[in-house]
């Protein structure tokens, strides 16, 4: 405050600027490689020094990363005694001979193609729901929320009527229910979400009590805490053929957290939308929920993209807590493979665990990618 | 203390509501009325019970609970398998979630004092034992004095190893470590001569060094981890029928029975043979069952030496000897009260 006077900032304040900028050439519009290694990676010594730092970083880092992944890499073994020898990289071997289990857990063998046909559909309606010019997305979006759930329930849990066996959830497991818990959490959470933080927002106080209450309550437990209260505790208070699921109690455990952290964040893109807007819907005559469908919630949900995306990513990894109460999500397959003593070794952890980071990475990276292209395009309109 | 009381009345109210339940059918004709049996199994212990390639469940524990089922059913498939973690596994049996619980729990008078359990019998004597490299060339843990032996940190392992040692008034220094991955690094690095666990996990880590081959288990055993299945109490005709599946393993492989001549034993002339096959007596009954009861267990699942092979010894990977789960006629301890 020192050399501020009365009307504003002097004119010999240090950070007004004496003079002018001197001129500096004009950005190249096309730029080759040469200009883009000594503008962005040798500017200057900082730069240069960093650049070098970098280099012998990844130097030091990649050779013996890619001599055990591909190089000393056994591709393809029996058993563990090739893994075994000594000097041998990843067995990348024991993944492909354990892949069925890590997709299908303990599904029973001849009945598989009923979760491949409930994957592929998934698959198919998803991108027509994501690729923003397919024709009929709305189409896509009451099969996927309205049909899908109905079919992949027959399908993956059967239906003796129309001739598919059941198969009880304790024997599913793998990829498919780590996918299919990270997708009820992500399609129960958002519509979920919306009405929560729409409820706490209300000026109806019961309304906004208990969802404020419900909000606050759920993330102030830890997940694993309800995970385990679920399991543990619920057997014991209801009779036991009352008790639910032992696969749906984790499903209802993780949508209900989600959905919690979600309201959150919606309400920060409602709380971010300017009294005028509200007051605009309201002098066009639109009622409260045209309102919020029609002007809010669109600019709304549009803010927090990255937000939800970033939900979503966390929900996704978060999944891998469902193996606290026993279910063998695609993680814990990996981990109860690896003790196999066929195939059991000194690298077979490592082998494991880096097939996991992959297969988590390509998922999460896939979303990160898919949100940045929508705020992109719906930036366009700006 | 309030917290105590609060629990001690939870597992009370879930202790009532599993009796209640027990009042109303026994847990046999529950299951039979079900049509399949829901075993606490281990989920993940190689040799015990351990998914495998196509996610069925194979091992010891995964056994025995097959041969119930097909003392049961005549159908060893008719299980369902829950996996249980070690904090999970006493809930599950007291809520009434599984029947039976399978997974190398350790018989303890508290446990069945205090949390409600009958265990029933010894499938696996189990303890504290020793791994050395083969180099070294020592054929007693006796001679493991002023060894650097490697452990893990705050288990009943670490204090076991403690009494021994003094017990035998020899020397030794202790590498401790939090897990026991490290410490089996820590051994094969060279940073100890010796690695203890249960002597079972001995064998599973021994699996996952470099070289297998390079080290053995000593003979040793110098705890006692008595493992066997286990039930709730309040329904003796369902203790009846678990314990007399083990002991039905064992007298099978005591006269000989397995699951490839059990159809040819059927027409031996011996008396012990007959009343185990059920064509003498029909001790069946008593338990709730037919007649070829043990036929069945044998038929389908095999005798106590065959379970315990392809899971644990020479038909296994991990190549664990009889030891003292040999029978007693062979120097173990495995023993069986006879069928009649």
């Amino acid at each position: 405050m020192a050399g501020s006077t009365r009307g504003g900032p002097g004119a010999n304040a240090l950070y007004v600027l004496q003079g002018n900028i001197p001129p500096r050439a004009p950005p190249l519009r096309r730029r080759r490689l040469i200009d883009l290694l000594a503008g962005n990676l040798f500017d200057g010594w900082r730069a240069s020094l960093l650049t070098i730092a970098t280099l012998l970083l990844i130097a030091l880092v990649a050779p013996p990363l890619l001599r055990f992944l591909v190089f000393d890499a056994v591709w393809s073994a029996p058993d563990g005694a090739a893994c075994r020898a000594p000097g041998a990289g990843a067995c990348w071997a024991f993944i492909w001979r354990k892949l069925p289990y890590f997709t299908y857990g303990s599904y029973p063998l001849d009945q598989r193609w009923r979760v491949d046909v409930t994957l592929a559909m998934g698959a198919v309606l998803i991108v027509w729901l994501l690729w923003l010019n397919a024709p009929r997305r709305n189409l896509a979006a009451l099969l996927f929320f309205g049909a899908y759930p109905i079919i992949a329930f027959l399908l993956l849990h059967g239906a003796p009527f129309i001739g598919l066996p059941r198969v009880a959830s304790d024997l599913w497991g793998g990829i498919f229910v780590s996918l299919l818990v990270a997708t009820v959490g992500m399609v129960v959470s958002l519509p979920f979400g919306v009405l929560l933080a729409l409820g706490r927002r209300s000026s109806l106080p019961a309304l906004s009590l208990a969802c404020a209450g419900f909000i606050e309550l759920v993330r102030g437990v830890p997940i694993i805490t309800v995970l385990f209260m679920a399991n543990t505790m619920l057997p014991l208070f209801v009779p036991e053929n009352l008790a639910p699921d032992r696969l749906l109690r984790p499903l209802i455990g993780v949508a209900l957290f989600a959905s919690a952290y979600m309201a959150e964040v919606v309400r920060g893109g409602l709380q971010a939308i300017p009294n005028g807007q509200f007051e605009g819907a309201l002098a066009l005559g639109l009622g409260r929920w045209q309102m919020q469908r029609l002007v809010i919630l669109p600019q709304a949900l549009r803010a927090v993209i990255p937000g939800v995306v970033n939900n979503f990513i966390a929900l996704f990894k978060d999944t891998t807590l469902v193996a606290v109460v026993g279910i063998f999500d695609f993680l814990r397959t990996v981990d109860s493979a690896r003790l196999d003593p066929v195939w059991a070794g000194p690298t077979i952890a490592a082998t494991g665990y880096a097939f996991a980071a992959m297969f988590y990475f390509v998922f999460c990276f896939a979303m990160s990618r898919y949100s940045l292209f929508v705020e992109r395009r719906f930036s366009h309109g700006r | 203390m309030f917290k105590m009381n609060v629990v001690r009345t939870l597992f009370a109210l879930g202790l009532m509501i599993g009796c209640a339940q027990g009042a109303q059918a026994s847990l046999l004709d529950q299951v039979q009325k079900r049509g399949f049996l829901i075993c606490g199994s281990n989920p993940g212990v190689p040799g015990f019970g351990l998914p495998d390639d196509k996610g069925g469940w194979t091992g010891f524990d995964v056994d025995f609970c097959r041969a119930v089922a097909a003392a049961i059913f005549n159908d060893p498939t008719k299980v369902k398998f829950i996996a249980l973690s070690a904090k999970d596994r006493f809930t599950a049996l007291q809520s009434g979630e599984v029947d039976l619980l399978s997974r190398n729990t350790t018989w303890t008078l508290s446990r069945e004092t205090g949390q409600g359990f009958l265990f029933a019998g010894i499938s696996y004597y189990d303890g504290q034992g020793f791994l050395v490299r083969k180099k070294l060339n020592l054929s007693s843990a006796l001679e493991l004095s002023g060894a650097s032996i490697c452990v893990q940190q705050g288990t009943t392992t670490e204090l076991n190893l403690a009494d021994f040692f003094r017990g035998n008034n020899m020397k030794y220094e202790p590498v401790n470590f939090a897990n026991a991955e490290e410490a089996v690094r820590a051994y094969e690095g060279g940073r100890c001569d010796a690695y203890t666990t249960d002597a079972s996990g001995l064998y599973v880590e021994r699996q996952r060094l470099t070289d297998p081959e390079d080290s053995v288990v000593l003979p040793e055993i110098i705890s006692k981890e008595p493992l066997g299945p286990a039930v709730r109490q309040g329904d003796d005709e369902w203790f009846n029928l678990v314990k007399w599946t083990l002991y039905a393993l064992v007298n099978a492989e005591e006269l000989g029975v397995n699951a490839k001549n059990v159809d040819e034993k059927a027409k031996s002339d011996r008396p012990e043979v007959r009343r185990l096959l059920g064509f003498e007596g029909n001790f069946g009954e008593g338990l709730g069952l037919g007649a070829d009861w043990a036929y069945r267990i044998v038929k389908h699942v095999g005798n106590y030496g065959e379970i315990f092979d392809r899971n644990l010894g020479e038909g296994s990977p991990l190549k664990i000897k009889r030891g003292i789960n040999a029978l007693w006629t062979k120097g173990g301890l495995q023993y069986a009260p006879p069928i009649r």
